[in-house]
């Protein structure tokens, strides 16, 4: 009986095992199948590296969100960076135990926050902040709803996946290569410079990725801030229109118009592939880097 | 000591100054950041905070700013992220005994899966929803209470797992070889040494997962319908907290706004308590972990 309980058990585990596989695969048939009707109708380049957006005259170009998307990642990525990577450092490398004991909460809880409440906030504090003092210091005039609004809002949401991994792979640093810096007259930047950021410049990198990949998909906060204007940005002070916010602004009306929900579940294929694609890219580097530490 | 010298070692602890500034300087900006939101979200929900908004409906002509309140969204976001959590709690705890103990943990197979969620962990909560939506079309379902769950717990599955595998790693094999010695099947060994050896970082990583589908709101957009009723089955639409803070920011009404903002102190307020339980259990529910 105990036996019996025991084989059923491992059975329905091992099926249990090979799911999170199969549900990857399942996603990108799902989206592909849906998305056949329009991929069948127009060539893929038109697709994807065209600006008409006119849904009523069954015109679908992309490229207004896609490059709508990779401007406010890239200014997300650009401002959150620099900036976490110093926080990690300053918490591996200088603070004191209590603060980094008491920075893991900080961090946590700035991960845990709904992407809705970092939306509410960006409407209130930095949409205004963008319209009433960047733009004008830059001599240009903005309703603030724009590239750079979302890239801000944007950039606070990706530190705890910079931080989180980088401050992993410091950890990982031996101790004893600091020790054998510094013990040779080094000073405290310069054995975190040469080092420690040596050493970890592949795991950095891999946390950069997986920020990327993190912004990339991020919806509701970009989408409250960002204006929604389907048009290629020419600057940061500009609307624009990403792709997670095209397909959460029109699933009410894609129905009712011809391969409009082809073209939506489009949108979401090549948004599910291009972070497949980093994501798996930065795994890859953090296997790599884990195996050499050992 | 020449000036050359002298001058070389005065630029080098410059920059080791200005350095240690800078970067001290960045994790201040993480922490301010944190406290600017919290705090611009708690202020500005003071004007608007009731208690007839928690525990009222939205009564006709709520989204032009009349009466009422959002207690539909915040138990459909109860119900939904309870059902969600309970489903991937279903799938993560077997898959996460099946890595640790029937596969070596640094078995192919572990390592694989391992891969595969962290990817899942990674695929933005849109997609989530547009492939539940696709779902729910090939099986002629209509957005519902049942339909948003299901969804949602995709999402969670791959958090929840991971934060549970990572607490079982850590658990020393000596414990299971003590109770494979004393005759137990490794099924047995799972559930009353394994998972209640973990139980404290299990309950860590429910908590984590369902703060994360509490707050989740391109997932049930496509899925969960939204509804001013309150969903009394699963086949209902429900309303859910995030949804019902953005379609209220995205009225033209300066009142209906102000309670936008309400709604968003209410989420932000269940999101910390969750976070602050489960820091406190994982204190309290160490009963029976060997140490």
């Amino acid at each position: 009986m105990r036996l019996l309980k025991d084989a059923l058990a491992r059975r329905a585990m091992g099926f249990v095992a090979a799911l999170p596989g199969i549900l990857v695969l399942l996603i990108v048939i799902g989206l592909f199948l849906k998305s056949k009707a329009i991929l069948g109708v127009e060539p893929l380049s038109r697709l994807l590296f065209s600006s008409a957006w006119h849904p009523l005259k069954g015109q679908f170009g992309l490229l207004p969100f896609i490059t709508g998307t990779v401007w406010v990642t890239v200014t997300a990525l650009v401002l959150a960076v620099p900036v976490s990577i110093l926080a990690a450092i300053y918490l591996s490398e200088y603070a004191p135990r209590w603060v980094r004991e008491s920075a893991k909460p900080v961090v946590d809880l700035l991960a845990g926050l709904p992407s809705v409440v970092y939306g509410v906030w960006g409407v209130i504090l930095v949409v205004p902040f963008v319209g009433g003092v960047l733009a004008p210091l830059a001599g240009v005039y903005s309703s603030g709803y724009s590239i750079l609004a979302g890239g801000i809002v944007l950039a606070i949401m990706t530190f705890p996946t910079i931080i989180h991994v980088t401050l992993e792979v410091f950890a990982s640093v031996p101790g004893s290569l600091r020790d054998a810096s510094l013990s040779l007259g080094a000073t405290k930047w310069e054995t975190t410079r040469h080092v420690v950021l040596r050493k970890g410049a592949q795991g950095i990198l891999a946390a950069s990725v997986l920020g990327f990949s993190r912004a990339f998909g991020e919806t509701m906060a970009v989408l409250m801030v960002v204006g929604n204007v389907p048009a290629v940005p020419r600057s940061l002070f500009d609307a624009g229109y990403p792709l997670p916010a095209l397909i959460a602004n029109n699933y009410g009306e894609m129905m009712s118009i011809p391969r409009y929900d082809a073209a939506l579940m489009m949108a979401a294929l090549v948004l599910m592939l291009i972070v497949l694609f980093f994501n798996v890219l930065a795994r890859r580097i953090l296997v790599r880097v884990e195996k050499r530490v050992r | 000591m020449n000036g050359v010298t002298k001058g070389h070692l005065e630029k080098r602890k410059r920059a080791d100054v200005f350095f240690r500034v800078l970067a001290t300087a960045s994790a201040a900006t993480v922490l301010l950041s944190l406290l600017l939101i919290l705090g611009t979200i708690l202020w500005k929900s003071v004007p608007a905070l009731s208690l007839s908004m928690l525990t009222q409906t939205p009564k006709g002509g709520f989204y032009l700013g009349k009466e009422g309140g959002i207690l539909n969204a915040i138990l459909g976001s109860l119900y939904l992220a309870v059902g969600a959590t309970v489903l991937a709690f279903l799938l993560s705890l077997p898959l996460a005994l099946y890595l640790n103990l029937y596969k070596g943990r640094a078995s192919k197979t572990a390592v694989w899966t391992r891969f595969f969620l962290d990817v899942l962990w990674g695929v933005p909560s849109i997609v989530y929803g547009a492939f539940g939506f696709v779902v729910m079309l090939a099986l002629g379902l209509r957005a519902s209470l049942l339909a948003g769950m299901l969804t949602v717990a995709l999402l969670e599955f791959p958090i929840m797992c991971r934060a549970i595998d990572e607490v079982m790693r850590l658990v020393p094999l000596e414990l299971k070889e003590a109770s494979d010695s004393l005759g137990a099947t490794r099924f047995e060994t799972a559930l009353k040494v394994m998972a209640r050896q973990c139980a404290p970082g299990i309950l860590t990583g429910v908590l984590l997962a369902f703060g994360r589908g509490i707050g989740d709101a391109a997932s049930v957009l496509f899925t969960a319908g939204f509804t001013d009723r309150i969903p009394s089955s699963l086949a209902d639409p429900a309303a859910t907290l995030p949804l019902a803070i953005f379609f209220q920011l995205g009225t033209p009404f300066p009142e209906v706004q102000q309670r936008a903002y309400a709604s968003a102190a209410v989420l932000t307020l269940i999101i910390l308590l969750i976070s602050l339980a489960g820091r406190a259990m994982s204190r309290k529910v160490t009963r029976h972990v060997v140490r």
